[in-house]
């Protein structure tokens, strides 16, 4: 008799208390009129799916705004926003993965960031790294930086994650942005970052100040 | 001196012309899908090409201090080709977009039925959507295209304020004045028109509904022809206020129909403190 397989549904990488904290963020840089019509958008995406969507969320900037988003740093409002449509899709798994994947496709540099924003607080599982690593191979640095966000600090193997930090610093991409930094860094990493202040020096060039936060003999 | 060039394609032009143009005065421009020299075979290979036009260049802009906007139609030249037409389907999708303020570059080339559908069907996108519409005149056989132009933007029901027709010169200009349309001249090394003809111009007509551009591709052009010619009013007698006009608040106000132009938003590349740290202004590090 074999052991029963116990599949655990995915799940998101959030506590829902970080989603609620969002949405209280949210609540408090939209004026009234917007948090009534946000209320009005996400009843309309649970309650239609992603058809819902098309009109909505490219146009997230547009109608909500893009200043910074109080209590996240490096979010705008319409990264908030898109996150919120995202989540009331009512899709887990590689199903929700793959209508995640459309609106990156076909969505422009403000809708990707947005998509790359939402991941770690939708039920996806490993099932979107692939969408980190797209983001990662572009030279826009507001893809790279929203791709290393929780999501990546959970999904993305070592290698990759190390490779990406790397990129970080050789496209001037605060290190701050990374999370799980401190947890993650290792000895490979180190030696990375130590090889690549060798090379900016032997060239006359500045190291990057924050390079010292994963260049540490300690790691 | 501020500058907005409402018709540059900065898809084929270095970051020596953007450090460049920021220099002379220019803050925004509008770059229209056009065609890139060689022909296109796959509607895929524009999907590419119009996410180039709403990712990667509006964020090489914005290192150098410069809006990017974009508008987004199938060129009447490959609308010709039947491997090419399936791209107006993909429109839609392109168009409720934010930083698409237009529809275009849609018009005629040859004249030819192909390229009058995808110009009728393209208007009633921009109707359908709430944008204007780019026009490019024809090279060839300008006054005739002109004329049969204004046509059928006159049958699509779109309203004139929302259209201008682009590439005009002395003898099409007299064809779209009193239309309501708005007129585009380009300012070429050579060709089309050049700063002393386009000051001519503006004392004849004046300066309102009157959009000046450099259209700067891939090939002989020059970007910074809309500064020289807004020396050149200043030369001939206009005064700042003029410039501004011409040069500045005009695109403003016809490219600001679409309630989509974002001048003075929030810029997270250089909230990001990454302006002058960035891949690109770093020389690719």
């Amino acid at each position: 008799m074999t052991a029963p397989t116990i599949t655990a549904a995915p799940t998101a990488v959030h506590h829902t208390l970080t989603l609620r904290a969002l949405t209280e963020g949210l609540g408090s840089a939209l004026g009234h009129e917007h948090r009534a019509r946000l209320a009005r958008d996400l009843a309309a995406v649970a309650e239609q799916g992603p058809d819902a969507l098309d009109s909505r969320f490219p146009a997230a900037g547009r109608v909500y705004g893009r200043g910074r988003l109080p209590g996240w740093a490096g979010w705008s409002v319409e990264d908030g926003v898109r996150t919120r449509f995202l989540g009331q899709l009512k899709l887990s798994g590689t199903e929700l993965a793959q209508e995640v994947t459309e609106r990156y496709r076909n969505g422009d540099a403000a809708e990707r960031r947005g998509v790359l924003c939402a991941l770690p607080f939708l039920p996806l599982g490993p099932h979107a790294v692939h969408l980190t690593d797209d983001a990662l191979r572009t030279n826009d640095s507001r893809l790279v930086a929203a791709a290393l966000g929780p999501y990546a600090r959970v999904h993305l193997d070592q290698y990759r994650w190390r490779q990406a930090v790397l990129k970080c610093l050789f496209t001037g991409i605060p290190l701050a942005k990374v999370a799980g930094l401190h947890e993650r860094r290792d000895a490979e990493l180190a030696r990375m970052a130590f090889d690549f202040a060798n090379e900016r020096r032997a060239a006359g060039r500045t190291v990057p100040a924050d390079l010292w936060l994963v260049a540490t003999h300690d790691s | 001196m501020r500058i907005f060039d409402p018709h540059i394609h900065m898809t084929s032009r270095t970051t020596d012309d953007y450090r460049a143009m920021y220099d002379a005065g220019v803050r925004a421009l509008v770059e229209p899908a056009f065609w890139l020299g060689q022909p296109r075979t796959h509607p895929a290979s524009f999907a590419d090409y119009f996410d180039a036009l709403l990712g990667w260049e509006p964020y090489r802009a914005a290192q150098f201090g410069i809006q990017h906007h974009c508008t987004i139609g199938l060129n009447p030249k490959e609308a010709n080709d039947p491997r090419c037409t399936p791209v107006l389907d993909l429109l839609p999708r392109y168009l409720a977009k934010d930083s698409v303020v237009a529809v275009g570059e849609i018009g005629y080339d040859t004249m030819t039925d192909a390229e009058e559908h995808a110009f009728a069907a393209q208007l009633a996108l921009a109707v359908e959507f709430g944008l204007p519409a780019l026009v490019h005149t024809p090279h060839r056989d300008k006054a005739g295209g002109t004329a049969r132009s204004l046509a059928v933007v006159e049958e699509s029901g779109i309203d004139p304020g929302f259209v201008v027709l682009d590439h005009l010169n002395e003898v099409t200009v007299t064809e779209v004045i009193g239309t309501g349309c708005w007129m585009g001249f380009s300012i070429y090394p050579d060709t089309k028109m050049t700063p002393q003809r386009m000051v001519g111009i503006l004392k004849k007509y004046g300066t309102e509904h009157m959009l000046v551009n450099s259209a700067a591709d891939w090939g002989h052009s020059d970007p910074l022809l809309t500064r020289i010619t807004a020396e050149a009013m200043l030369d001939a007698g206009f005064d700042e206020d003029d410039v501004d006009r011409v040069m500045w608040r005009n695109p403003l106000m016809f490219y600001g129909q679409s309630g989509r132009l974002d001048l003075d938003g929030y810029n997270d590349v250089q909230a990001a403190g990454l302006y002058a740290g960035n891949s690109i202004a770093r020389g690719g590090s």
